[in-house]
């Protein structure tokens, strides 16, 4: 039996069991493959939905399904969590700890996780709505925020979803407009670099609109401390903002797991950007967040790898070599407001171009984020 | 031998699309100790520039810039 493991029932995790069922159909009903996610949490989660909760137009029971009714049931699913990855012996270890998996080929799709602790200060006076519990609690905060600055800070590098930091800016200018609240908060964001975003295409047009909705910016601007006491951001450029309201991308962190495997030294796994396979060990790729390859840590590259990696896997487990490979694909949609939207589409080394915003592509957007569930099902 | 024939860190940064050579090398920088040489390789034009300008700004320093074949060597040390 050769056996395929897949490690996190996130996008890129339930996406690729989903394609490798389907290809692998048959040799699965011989029994001669078999096809194991392992994930921890009994729900997918999809992450996109945490934009809109602050806003009070989702909220975070509307981006959890159970996984087992996303999974094609030739697919053997695990709910618990991977401890350990031996890529010597080829196996894993569960908290269970009784159970040990063997595996012939290994994915890792085990997302990212969020780390505010990181920056001393932030979690006591930051917010964020990259996580259940922080969306929540922004959302109550919004509800009573009626003056004052609010800051958008882009503290964590790399972060998920190259649009969300500029998206929540110009969202949240919209929604006060229409409270009449607009005139007295004070908006202001801040990116790391010299500029508004990494791609230059998003950058000059994030700064129009900024300008254009009287949006403050503030770049070179790297968050050292918070003091959540004075309401002051302190950077490593020297420089001190005070705020009211801080709503921060927090740093993020890949997983221990990958550490302890010797697979990537911050818990990224270090990988061939088009073939996937881990540098360090064989018979290991990853995909996703995790994944350390150059371009945006996003639900669409997720699938997109997801799909390379299937092929690779389905051919490995026929005998065939292996010959599909990632070309960087990603596509982002960019919320310009509440209801205007865009989207940029790019590969590696390549600079995208942004559209003009229309209210079609946000329906677009909030229809992609619905029809998601028959995404991860692997039928779109 | 000098710092730059040696560095402790190799950030390949060729062809980023996105967040970009200078996002990569932030995200870096901030995991490691003083004194640290790192070299990001990159083949976007503009981080031979961005990327001295940023590290004058939070106060490391930059050892030497080196034009390749098909991409930018620039060479710092963590402070
Ligand atoms: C607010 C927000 C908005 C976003 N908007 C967009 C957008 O508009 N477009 C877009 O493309 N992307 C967007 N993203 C990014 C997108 O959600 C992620 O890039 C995507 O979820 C990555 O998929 P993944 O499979 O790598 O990881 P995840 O979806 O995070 O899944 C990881 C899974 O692994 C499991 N796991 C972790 N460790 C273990 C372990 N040790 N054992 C077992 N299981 C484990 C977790 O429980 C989880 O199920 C957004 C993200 C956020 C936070």
């Amino acid at each position: 039996m050769h056996r395929i493991a897949i490690v996190g029932g996130g996008t890129g995790g339930t996406v690729l069991a989903n394609r490798l069922a389907s290809e692998l159909q048959s040799e699965i009903e011989a029994g001669d493959v078999e096809v194991r996610l392992i994930t921890a949490d009994p729900n997918h989660v999809y992450k996109p939905t945490f934009l809109y909760v602050p806003f009070g137009k989702k909220t975070v029971d509307d981006a959890k399904r159970p996984i087992e009714e996303l999974v094609d049931r030739r697919v053997t699913l695990t709910i618990d969590e991977v401890t350990d990855v031996n890529t010597d012996r080829n196996r894993l270890s569960l908290a269970d700890r009784t159970t040990r998996l063997h595996y012939d080929q290994l994915v890792l799709a085990t997302g990212a996780t969020l780390e505010p602790e990181a920056v001393p200060g932030l979690a006591e006076g930051g917010h964020h709505f990259y996580g259940p519990d922080g969306a929540e609690r922004l959302r109550d905060e919004l509800a009573d925020f009626t003056e004052g600055h609010l800051v958008l800070s882009v503290v964590g590098v790399p972060h998920m979803c190259p649009a969300a930091p500029v998206e929540f800016p110009l969202m949240v200018d919209d929604w006060l407009r229409e409270r009449g609240r607009r005139e007295d908060v004070e908006i202001t964001y801040t990116y790391p670099i010299n500029r508004a975003h990494g791609l230059e295409s998003v950058a000059d047009w994030a700064t129009d609109l900024f300008e254009e909705r009287d949006i403050s910016l503030e770049t070179f601007f790297n968050v050292d401390e918070v003091d959540p006491d004075a309401n002051v951001i302190e950077t490593v450029e020297g420089d001190d903002l005070e705020y009211d309201l801080l709503v921060a991308i927090p740093p993020h962190r890949g997983s221990d797991l990958v550490i302890d495997a010797g697979l990537g030294d911050d818990g990224w796994v270090d990988v061939d950007r088009h073939t996937l396979e881990a540098t360090a060990a064989e018979d290991v790729y990853a995909i996703g967040d995790v994944a350390d390859v150059p371009t945006s840590k996003a639900g669409s590259v997720a699938h997109y790898e997801a799909g390379v990696v299937a092929d690779r896997i389905a051919s490995r487990a026929r005998g065939e070599t292996p010959t599909a490979t990632y070309d960087g694909k990603t596509v982002c949609f960019l919320e310009a407001g509440m209801d205007e939207a865009t989207f940029i589409e790019f590969t590696y080394g390549e600079e995208p171009y942004v559209r003009e915003p229309s209210t079609p592509i946000h329906w677009a957007k909030l229809g992609y984020n619905e029809s998601y569930w028959l995404t991860a099902r692997g039928l779109l | 031998m000098t710092d730059t024939d040696d560095p402790d860190v190799t950030i390949d940064s060729k062809d980023a699309s996105c967040p970009g050579p200078l996002m990569d090398l932030i995200g870096k920088v901030k995991t490691l100790d003083t004194g640290t040489v790192v070299e990001l390789q990159t083949t976007a034009r503009n981080s031979t520039t961005d990327v001295p300008e940023w590290l004058e700004e939070a106060g490391h320093e930059l050892l030497e810039i080196e034009e390749r074949d098909e991409y930018w060597s620039i060479y710092l040390e963590v402070n």
